[in-house]
């Protein structure tokens, strides 16, 4: 089993976030990188499915030279080796751009199963699973909280508000991953020291057939034309219970569709 | 080769208190686990007292109590300095998890890598690197603390091919876990030509006819850590079962606690830079006087001397870690660092209590736990004084 797992490297989540003001992209050099959250997710169940299923794990990273920090960490969490999509050119992508370069690498690579997390901490796009499915007309099942692959036959439950839906599919496909599906493992020692040996294949736009005019800040479908910062967080309302505190509560949740 | 030149002149040694790339993984890896997954539970589990086996099994996965061990006796191929990274991290959310771990590899698993014949390695070693059983050393008794041979009244007797052994050890770490498999004891076995005792350490396995924990002692700290007192009454084990040497158990130790000292220094570390992640988010945060106390110089400064404390004491210990690494004496560095980091722990949890103010006071606050298990540093593991003692007669005193 040929199972990739894409892993985007996205400013701590415990630091302050900026866009950076000349371009309007994500800074991504003053603050530390770490794995996005959901990816971590994506990269315990393709360890899952290669110990239930042999196979090989490969890491798939588009990003900067600094991303090379997130690679290693997939690896000594135990995947096996990691292709590093990193060029200049790539700068300033947006989801359809990034969908395209990601899946020319697909292409170039192969796959039997592509495993993502559904949306990233720092733009929350949530749509490069559907994107990247479409380019490489294979199956998507997106929101996944269990995968079972069984011969050529991948299943998985889709979560939804009302519950999941049982999803069924034929392998080559793309699975986007939920945080409920699984616990991350924390990488050992052994597997810290491993990583170092495993083999990185750094491509550029070039090797992987990009079309560099495709790519890239200025041909980007979306702009951000303007930002602000976040304002200071609101004083919460206080209500003072005069015998109807039950019934403010459950107003409360049912405005913010809880009940 | 191509080296720094200072003077115009190629050096090749030269002071580099970097982490290289893989300890700083693992650092963070643990820096991680302890935040996601120690701190949500620390105050509940100071609370309870109870021994938190779920958190032992996943160190145990991801490999710290193997740490120092070779792969060949299911370790992970690191070294000692790896574990102390290890141990500061946790200590810097949780003493008691630290502890323990600190305890279940320097005493309980590193006398058997160290002086354990190699069967005795294969058999023990694998389940002990894995944190699936847990291992403890018997030194201490009622009589004894910083007096150890003085104080020994233990006592093994070959009888019949088994070592007959009588005695109560005290404060013992991991001793009574439902996972503990093995106790190693200090015990007298005879005495020598030159009229001193001698004493030997003798394996024991548990549980076992003979050996029996009293109640898990009610501590000022370390709530979450196994503490017992031990009670052996001719408990008998195999003639094989002698660690090292018949005669060989005290000297064996002495070298343990040069080792465990600076384990123990890296977690007085962690304990003070917990104090200090402490301090700086609640003086941000605390408004008083229509300003963050931070702005306040008398707060500022507490904190800044927190940090210089906190820094200095990391840099005793990884000096200390070096010269063991390099296979240098460093029964000098390790007191120091033992000594200072210990002491600096207990002033650093003292003033981040007392930037809390009233809820430093409260025991839900991670600075109160931290205050509370701050002095046994200064004990355990060797006395502030045996500390000064040792440095002293390093100096020719």
């Amino acid at each position: 089993m040929n199972i990739v797992v894409c892993v985007k490297q996205v400013p701590d989540t415990w630091a302050e976030r900026k866009l950076r003001s000349e371009d309007k992209t994500l800074d991504r050099e003053s603050v530390d990188g770490v794995i996005n959250e959901l990816d971590e997710y994506a990269i315990e169940e393709s360890l899952r499915i290669k110990e239930a299923h042999d196979g090989e794990v490969t890491v798939l990273t588009m990003g900067p030279e600094k991303a090379a920090e997130s690679i290693r960490k997939a690896l000594s969490m135990g995947a096996d080796k990691a292709v590093h999509l990193v060029d200049d050119a790539l700068h300033g992508s947006d989801v359809l751009q990034t969908s395209y370069a990601m899946a020319q690498v697909l292409r170039k690579i192969g796959f039997d199963v592509v495993i993502l997390g559904s949306e990233s901490t720092d733009a929350r796009m949530g749509a490069l699973a559907a994107m990247l499915a479409e380019r490489l007309g294979v199956a998507q099942l997106s929101l996944a909280n269990k995968v079972e692959i069984d011969g050529g036959t991948i299943r998985t439950q889709r979560v939804a508000d009302y519950g999941f839906d049982r999803v069924e599919a034929s392998l080559p496909a793309v699975v986007s991953v939920v945080e409920k599906i699984n616990e991350p493992r924390y990488p050992s020692f052994k597997g810290i020291m491993a990583a170092k040996k495993k083999p990185v294949d750094k491509l550029g736009v070039a090797d992987a057939d990009i079309d560099a005019a495709k790519v890239g800040l200025t041909g980007a479908a979306t702009e951000v034309v303007d930002f602000v910062a976040a304002p200071p967080r609101e004083k919460g309302t206080i209500v003072k219970d005069e015998g109807d505190g039950g019934q403010k509560v459950a107003e409360f949740l049912a405005s913010k569709k809880f009940i | 080769m191509d080296g720094p030149f200072i003077g115009g002149r190629e050096v090749t040694v030269v002071l580099d208190y970097r982490l290289d790339e893989e300890r700083e993984a693992l650092r963070k890896t643990v820096e991680q686990f302890a935040r996601e997954v120690v701190a949500p539970r620390a105050a509940e589990l100071d609370e309870s007292g109870e021994f938190p086996y779920d958190l032992v099994a996943q160190m145990g996965g991801m490999g710290l109590f193997g740490l120092p061990f070779p792969e060949e006796y299911g370790g992970m191929g690191g070294d000692y300095f790896a574990l102390c990274l290890a141990i500061e991290e946790l200590a810097r959310i949780d003493s008691s998890v630290a502890i323990t771990l600190e305890a279940a590899v320097s005493l309980g698993a590193m006398p058997i890598y160290r002086y354990g014949t190699e069967e005795q390695k294969r058999e023990w070693l694998p389940r002990l690197a894995s944190g699936e059983a847990l291992g403890a050393f018997g030194l201490t008794e009622p009589g004894g603390g910083s007096d150890v041979a003085g104080g020994m009244r233990t006592r093994a007797e070959l009888r019949g091919g088994e070592w007959v052994i009588n005695g109560t050890k005290s404060f013992i770490t991991n001793a009574g876990t439902d996972i503990t498999q093995l106790v190693t004891v200090t015990a007298l076995t005879g005495e020598l030509s030159s009229g001193e005792r001698e004493i030997s350490a003798i394996m024991v396995p548990v549980p076992r006819s003979g050996f029996s924990v009293a109640k898990k002692y009610s501590k000022v700290g370390w709530h979450a850590s196994d503490t017992r007192e031990i009670t052996l009454t001719d408990c008998r084990v195999p003639e094989e079962n002698l660690l090292g040497g018949r005669g060989r158990g005290y000297a064996q130790f002495l070298s343990t606690l040069d080792e465990g000292r600076i384990a123990i220094a890296a977690l007085a570390v962690g304990l003070a830079q917990g104090c200090l992640d402490e301090s700086i988010k609640y003086a941000k945060q605390r408004q008083a006087f229509g300003q963050p106390i931070a702005d306040f110089q008398a707060i500022a400064f507490k904190i800044a001397d927190m940090e210089v404390r906190t820094h200095t004491a990391r840099l005793a210990y990884y000096r200390a870690a070096e010269k063991m690494l390099r296979g240098e004496p460093m029964k000098r560095e390790a007191a120091i660092a033992k000594l200072y980091s210990s002491e600096i722990a207990v002033t650093n949890a003292r003033e981040a209590t007392q930037i809390h103010g009233g809820y430093g006071f409260m025991n839900e606050f991670p600075v109160a736990r931290h205050w509370r298990d701050a002095k046994i540093l200064e004990i355990g593991e060797g006395t502030s004084e045996v500390q000064r003692i040792l440095i002293a007669r390093e100096l020719g005193l």
